[in-house]
């Protein structure tokens, strides 16, 4: 049950602009755009993140690694649900590197 | 979904009842909260983050998505840790909050009150979500989104603790194919947040614009290079389809 100053204060500063991002919406609510481009821009941001999260992981491993990629994405279309998802790419990943 | 005991009326519901069906509602929603926070539990057990340190921030931050990129940014070295890059990463993930938070004002008197700030601190995506649409139906005060808010709380700050402590168990996480754990959680959490072929160009955009900040730029910057850039792509296609399609 540590936590370092860094930690700290990394965590600290990423809770303040989280809530200070909240509180902007009630504060600024009715010079928001609600449609249009800039509201499109940020409903799109955590998608691409994730997109940009996981493209390079996946392209720098190796044929087990893609493999699972595939096995978790298709399990996850099957059931919609993260837990049996990622413990089937675990697994897949895990027989994979077993052959490569 | 009227049941005998909350009979439909115009009557605006008092802030106890308001609670009271805020939380029921979000009683379906928690399990799921809950399975996310175990996973996110584990995996920041592997990213190097103390069980106090998980209490700080699921406590502290409480937003899911970001929290999910904040522990691929971290490291277990305190030197290391990139405070900047992990606090851009979580504002810019979190940014779209203020699309959600500014749609729950009516629910505050216009003069917003200390408890209002109080509040919108438990606003999350499963608890927006259900308040707005008990906006639609009927009178709805405030306590309707604290009372599903903080039962989100509970559960992401109980779950992601567990997760952790469970996570502890294991040694190493290579030998079980656990270190790819990540990959196929971010994975999974992408494809979950399809909702149609719109999604297709930022995510496409954002993955190539990644992929060549890898090779380009030193560190984990890519994650935002490609994040900014493939939402930017989806917004001027999303924007450029909707004026044709009224054209």
């Amino acid at each position: 049950m540590t936590v370092s100053p860094e930690a700290l204060s990394a965590i600290a500063l990423m809770a303040l602009a989280t809530y200070a991002i909240r509180v902007g919406g009630l504060l600024l609510a009715d010079r928001l755009p609600r449609e249009g481009f800039v509201a499109a821009w940020l409903r799109h941001i955590p998608g691409a993140v994730l997109a940009a999260l996981v493209a390079p992981a996946i392209a720098s491993g190796s044929i087990a690694e893609a493999v699972a990629a595939a096995v978790t994405a298709l399990v996850f279309i099957a059931t919609r649900s993260l837990f049996p998802a990622m413990a089937a790419g675990v697994v897949a990943v895990y027989i994979a590197r077993l052959f490569v | 979904m009227s049941s005998p005991a909350s009979p439909v009326t115009t009557e605006k519901p008092s802030a106890y009842q308001d609670l009271a069906r805020g939380a029921r509602a979000c009683l379906p929603v928690c399990i799921s909260v809950a399975a996310y926070g175990l996973v996110w539990g584990v995996l920041a057990g592997q990213a190097g983050l103390s069980v106090l340190e998980v209490l700080l921030m699921s406590g502290l931050v409480f937003a899911g998505s970001s929290q999910f990129v904040a522990l691929d940014l971290w490291t277990g070295n305190p030197a290391a840790l990139p405070i900047g890059a992990l606090v851009l990463a979580v504002a810019i993930v979190n940014l779209r909050y203020v699309l959600l938070t500014a749609t729950l004002r009516p629910l505050f008197a216009s003069r917003l009150r200390p408890s209002a700030l109080a509040a919108i601190f438990v606003a999350t995506d499963e608890n927006w979500a259900l308040t707005v649409a008990e906006m639609r139906r009927r009178p709805t005060g405030a306590a309707f989104l604290v009372g599903g808010g903080l039962m989100i709380y509970v559960s992401w700050l109980a779950s992601t603790a567990i997760g952790r402590l469970l996570g502890a168990a294991i040694d190493d996480p290579a030998a079980f194919g656990l270190d790819f754990a990540f990959t196929a959680t971010f994975l999974a959490l992408l494809l979950g947040m399809w909702r149609g072929k719109g999604d297709l160009v930022p995510w496409l955009v954002g993955a190539g614009a990644a992929l060549i900040a890898a090779r380009l730029i030193e560190g984990n910057w890519y994650i935002l290079v490609g994040g900014l850039i493939g939402s930017f792509a989806g917004a001027v296609f999303e924007t450029r389809a909707r004026r044709d399609r009224l054209a």
